[in-house]
């Protein structure tokens, strides 16, 4: 099978390649086209000194704390609604699934529209008092617009990742416990939620991953306004390369960036690999 | 306890009705606008429109280059996919059947570079791919989704290709099959589950993707993600044409799911338990 060997190189050619590029560039004064001298630390130096990359980062742990908990909350809840005895659950299904087929700058710009103007028209015209005013310029507000949108977006992926836990799990562990006179929720606690553990593993993994990566709902929603206060990392790290020219700081960012996901991604797998049940 | 659980029933459908409307009701804003004239957005977006105007699709249309975006999104979909599959589903059948130090190397690599977020390589890739961008710039992107969309896809099709017995493999090279003949005509179509999931989900990926395709692309071969932006930043004060433009290209995949809703559901939760 010599033909497998035409993937793997365009993996390298794509991936590795830049990657340990990349890596190489930070400890380099790169300017984008050429590399003259090593300069050590001075890039990281200079990204740690940079006080916006901070407000970016620390903006950025909060989005992905509350997103990774809302969007799981509300994913569960769908794909427990789904999964109950409703005649019309494929309906429902369908319909919750729908937000996940668009892309994000779409959907960032549909929502923009909502917050920019929908929502400020029917505001003045009918009176509502935290509307009237766009949810966009303002940061905290723009925090939760981001979050609605993103919570809109991302649960019914990790619905279908909840209902494949959901119905993985064995009817007669279940008829056994309804015997047993245990109560639905009691029976959704202490014998559904550990026998399903596995799809919390990959739900909270996807959702930690996404939260650290997103991208264009960002750009499209909020675009970083007002005055860059909504910037997620990667929208930062665009800036900084593409928009400001500093290759160097930007790609010491991004090494940042991916050595914050993987290490919080390491940690979240091992976590919640421990409560993974053996069947 | 008949009627407690009657009660559970009718509250669950009554939250899950309300909830499947609120999932939708964005679009159908956009939808109701895309046929009213600016004036009546305004007054009243909820409003249904009295008279429909075509006028906001018409312009949408022409402005945004509907049909030549909408055949660049097909057309780097469709060839990015195809050659996945192909690629990956060899790759990943020389992996699992050489149990070799080496291909359980790659293997590893190939599930650990799945962590690497593409922000950490778009500096340098740019830099470094400027000239291929520049020679032809949809073939460039559909080496990099390639690229990119090779390690998850191969770990799909590796899952699967261990389950199936090396016995039918031998069974094919006694019959004097070669190592192609054999994965073409016998593996490959036993995998068609796999190759379902792996389709679905990079396409989806591919066709909304835009990070990419804003880096490499230019004005004659957007994606349509791409050119519904540029269009809308343009355009969004003309609120009748902006929402014309979000209900075309929100449109073909929307159709897309309708036709292949079972295969997109049961794909994606087969590729999420991997």
């Amino acid at each position: 099978m010599k033909f497998a060997g035409i993937p793997l190189a365009i993996f390298s050619i794509v991936l590795v390649v830049p990657f340990v590029n990349g890596a190489y560039y930070t400890f380099t004064d790169w300017d984008g086209f050429e590399t003259t001298k090593l300069v050590g630390f001075s890039n990281y130096a200079k990204s740690f000194q940079d006080p916006t990359f901070w407000s970016t980062l620390r903006f950025t742990a909060l989005f992905v704390i509350v997103s990774l908990i809302l969007v799981n909350a509300v994913a569960f809840g769908l794909a427990l609604i789904v999964t109950s005895q409703l005649r019309s659950k494929n309906f429902l299904r369908t319909f919750f699934f729908v937000p996940n087929l668009v892309g994000g700058v779409v959907l960032g710009v549909i929502w923009q529209f909502i917050f920019n103007s929908a929502l400020v028209a029917l505001a003045n015209k009918y009176n509502w008092e935290l509307f009237k005013q766009s949810w966009l310029q303002d940061t905290n507000k723009a925090f939760w617009a981001l979050i609605i949108v993103t919570v809109w977006q991302s649960s019914g992926y990790m619905m279908i990742v909840y209902i494949t836990g959901l119905v993985s799990i064995e009817t007669d562990v279940l008829e056994a416990s309804q015997i047993d006179g245990a109560s639905p929720l009691r029976t959704l606690f202490t014998i559904k939620i550990p026998l399903m553990a596995q799809a919390f593993t990959i739900a909270l993994f996807l959702t930690l991953r996404g939260g650290f990566m997103a991208y264009d709902v960002n750009v499209a929603l909020t675009g970083g306004g007002p005055f860059r206060t909504t910037e997620l990392i990667s929208l930062h790290i665009f800036q900084d390369a593409f928009a400001n020219g500093n290759f160097g700081t930007g790609q010491s960012k991004a090494v940042i960036m991916f050595l914050i996901v993987a290490l919080a991604a390491l940690v979240q797998v091992s976590v919640s690999k421990r409560y993974e049940v053996q069947r | 306890m008949k009627t407690r659980a009657r009660w559970g029933k009718r509250a669950t459908f009554i939250v899950g009705i309300t909830l499947a409307f609120a999932y939708v009701f964005p679009f159908f804003l956009v939808f109701v606008n895309s046929f009213k004239l600016k004036y009546d957005i305004l007054d009243n977006p909820l409003a249904i429109p009295l008279q429909i105007t075509w006028e906001n699709f018409q312009q949408a249309y022409t402005k945004m280059n509907f049909f030549r975006s909408l055949t660049n999104s097909i057309i780097i979909t469709f060839f990015s996919v195809s050659l996945l599959i192909i690629f990956s589903s060899m790759l990943a059948y020389y992996l699992a059947r050489t149990k070799t130090k080496l291909s359980k190397y790659i293997f590893l690599i190939l599930v650990a570079s799945m962590i690497v977020p593409f922000q950490a390589l778009m500096i340098p890739f740019m830099a470094r791919f400027a000239q291929f961008v520049s020679w032809n710039n949809r073939g460039a992107l559909i080496f990099f989704y390639i690229g990119f969309g090779v390690a998850l896809s191969t770990f799909l099709y590796h899952g699967f290709i261990s389950n199936i017995p090396t016995e039918i493999d031998e069974a094919a090279s006694i019959d004097g099959a070669s190592d192609m003949v054999a994965f073409w005509r016998i593996i490959f179509p036993m995998m068609r589950p796999v190759t379902a999931t792996v389709a679905i989900i990079n396409a989806l990926w591919i066709w909304n993707d835009f990070l990419l395709p804003r880096l490499v692309l230019t004005n004659e071969t957007q994606t349509l993600p791409l050119s519904t932006y540029l269009f809308y930043g343009q355009y969004s004060i003309e609120y009748g044409q902006a929402m014309a433009g979000l209900v075309l290209a929100v449109i073909p995949i929307v159709i897309f799911y309708l036709i292949l809703q079972k295969q997109f559901i049961s794909g994606i939760s087969a590729g999420a338990v991997k």
